[in-house]
């Protein structure tokens, strides 16, 4: 065997090292990789099952004999498609106001110097604090007798199970997590150098003009994920949903399902009826898979430029 | 009328832009914060076309925690749960954006992964999840492979080992929720990452040059540089388990205020539960924000 030289025996333990660490570390992923998607494809599998599955014993992760009646039944009782445009229209039309609410707030924020400037900022953040559950009782109500405490005269409308609540609360940056939004798009306005909006002053253009036209282009990735996040956020919501309006809405009609497949079939079975629950669950999963995987690119390559950061 | 002096005209600007937000907090945030407060100390009833409200001292309270008798446990065991949860997702979402920030094949990938739980954070999902059949019988088949750290002879020769008690069975309960943690750390790692990447690469220059070793460069450079990342991650990690749609006591509250208790109890366990997550905050914030180093 040749004798190494020093430095060649050092190089060498210094790609062993880099090799080993790099094992290591695919391992880790591998591992992590496999505790998050196992939910997610344990469902896939699963509502893919036939209940001649269901007797073979050989059949475990990976249905012998794939079906779509799982998909059919589910999207029978749970009245997909009317659940579905219903969620799909209040996530979009959400996202979108919260998304100019927060961008406009957060802007101001960032970029003009007044009284009262901080205390915003800390309206912002307590809302994040101060838990839902603890003003639901106020805000139903006041829902329910709509007048913006005896400023509308009579006893108030009745805004309940209408999009009202959602639509009012999310173009004034109060709806769901919104605080969050506008902080994103504080920090980002923040670090954006003001030499451009300057020279949009110079050419005589308003705070308006300016705004649109110099500072939104280059806010589009944070703004991507604010959107993004506004729309899961409240594609996900139950507890809003369940408080302000009737059951037309996929989270809903989701955590309804088992209750629905017994009346269907006129019996219950829990192993059979776990396919359909996990159809039902994954048709309201794809939606937001289809989204990440279209987004994720853009989303994950931008996080530096979102401003994320405290 | 007057022309107003340009500073004038930038702070009017400012007010006009935060001005859906000034009305919002005001209306739909701040009124019924307050009104929450009053009708915890109230009996709140529904008469023909409102509601209306009767004075009744701390009866609210009182009967949240002295007769309610699954209010104070559920309370406990929030709180006890954030306290355990909150430190395991900042050390695994630091580590883990450590892992994503490196350069490997694949990682574009790994990232995407990595911040999927965000988008399946359903409560709904969780809940059939949990009663589910086949994801249980799944569950089940896989987590015998993990369960093994937390199986009881490895526990029973862990604990006669001289390594402190507490520390142990911390750990223990730790990988005992390794999914759910994983689960919950999403944005953390985002905001880590987004964190790590905005340190400048001429500081870890510097300190190779210098000849730090990369254990030295962590403690050195990547800890203090993100120390306010960390306190961030620390406050939105204490909201979001709070806020959690799987959050056992958020569910209470709701069955308590419109399940027939009264509206009065739910609120006032509301407000008991706000109180909780202020002090919690403000005690984290207060210890952790002197270590904090500011860049600037």
């Amino acid at each position: 065997m040749a004798v190494l030289t020093r430095e060649r025996r050092l190089v060498l333990r210094h790609r062993m090292g880099s090799f080993l660490f790099a094992v290591f570390r695919t391992v880790l992923i591998l591992g992590i990789a496999y505790i998050i998607l196992f939910p997610v494809l344990s469902k896939l599998s699963s509502s893919f099952m036939s209940k001649r599955d269901l007797i073979d014993q050989t059949v475990r992760y990976v249905p012998k004999h794939p079906t779509w009646d799982n998909y059919r039944f589910a999207m029978e009782v749970m009245n997909f498609w009317r659940v579905f445009t219903n969620s799909l229209l209040l996530s979009v039309v959400v996202a979108t106001l919260q998304l100019v609410s927060s961008t406009l707030v957060g802007y101001g924020l960032a970029r003009f110097e007044f009284r009262g400037r901080n205390l915003i900022l800390a309206a912002a953040i307590f809302t994040l604090v101060v838990p839902p559950q603890m003003m639901m009782v106020p805000l139903y109500l006041n829902w329910r007798f709509f007048n913006i405490y005896g400023l509308l005269p009579g006893q108030g409308l009745n805004l309940l199970n209408s999009p009202w609540p959602f639509i009012l609360t999310a173009i004034t940056g109060t709806g769901l997590r919104n605080g969050l939004f506008i902080l994103v798009m504080r920090q980002f306005f923040t670090g954006i150098p003001r030499s451009l909006e300057e020279a949009a002053y110079v050419d005589g253009a308003g705070p308006l003009r300016t705004f649109i036209q110099v500072m939104l282009p280059s806010a589009v990735p944070s703004m991507v994920v604010v959107f993004l996040f506004g729309f899961v956020w409240q594609w996900n919501d139950s507890f809003l949903t369940t408080l302000y309006l009737d059951h037309n809405f996929l989270p809903v009609a989701l955590s309804n399902i088992t209750t629905r497949l017994a009346q269907y079939f006129e019996m219950t079975d829990p192993q059979y009826f776990s396919f359909m629950v996990n159809a039902g669950s994954m048709l309201m999963i794809a939606p937001l898979l289809i989204m990440y995987t279209v987004l994720q690119r853009y989303f994950v390559e931008s996080i530096e430029r979102t401003g994320l950061v405290g | 009328m007057k022309r107003l002096s340009l500073s004038q005209q930038r702070s009017l600007t400012g007010y006009l832009f935060t001005l859906p937000f000034i009305i919002g907090f005001i209306l739909f945030f701040l009124a019924p914060f307050i009104q929450s407060v009053i009708f915890s100390l109230n009996h709140l009833r529904i008469v023909a076309g409102g509601y209306e409200l009767i004075y009744n001292h701390f009866e609210n309270f009182k009967h949240a925690l002295y007769v309610d008798t699954q209010f104070l446990p559920t309370f406990t065991q929030t709180v006890l749960n954030m306290i355990t949860d909150v430190p395991a997702i900042i050390f695994f979402s630091f580590f883990a954006a450590l892992l994503l920030n490196q350069k490997f094949r694949g990682r574009l990938l790994a990232r995407s992964i990595f911040f999927l739980p965000v988008i399946l954070s359903s409560g709904v999902i969780a809940g059939l999840e949990a009663a589910d059949y086949m994801s249980n019988l799944m569950r089940e088949q896989a987590t015998n492979a993990t369960s093994f750290l937390a199986g009881p002879t490895l526990t029973a020769f862990l604990l006669q080992m001289k390594i402190p008690r507490e520390l142990l069975l911390y750990v223990i309960s730790v990988v005992d929720r390794i999914p759910e943690i994983i689960r919950a750390s999403g944005i953390q790692i985002l905001i880590f990452l987004a964190g790590l990447q905005s340190i400048s690469p001429s500081l870890y220059e510097a300190a190779r040059v210098e000849g730090a070793s990369p254990w030295q460069t962590m403690w050195m450079i990547t800890i203090p540089v993100l120390s306010p990342t960390i306190l961030a991650n620390v406050v939105y990690s204490i909201i979001d388990s709070f806020l959690a749609p799987t959050n056992a006591l958020v569910t209470y509250i709701r069955t308590t205020a419109f399940g027939g208790a009264g509206f009065g109890i739910g609120t006032a366990m509301g407000v008991m539960y706000f109180a909780a997550v202020s002090v919690v905050l403000a005690i984290v914030v207060g210890v952790l924000s002197r270590h904090v180093v500011y860049q600037d």
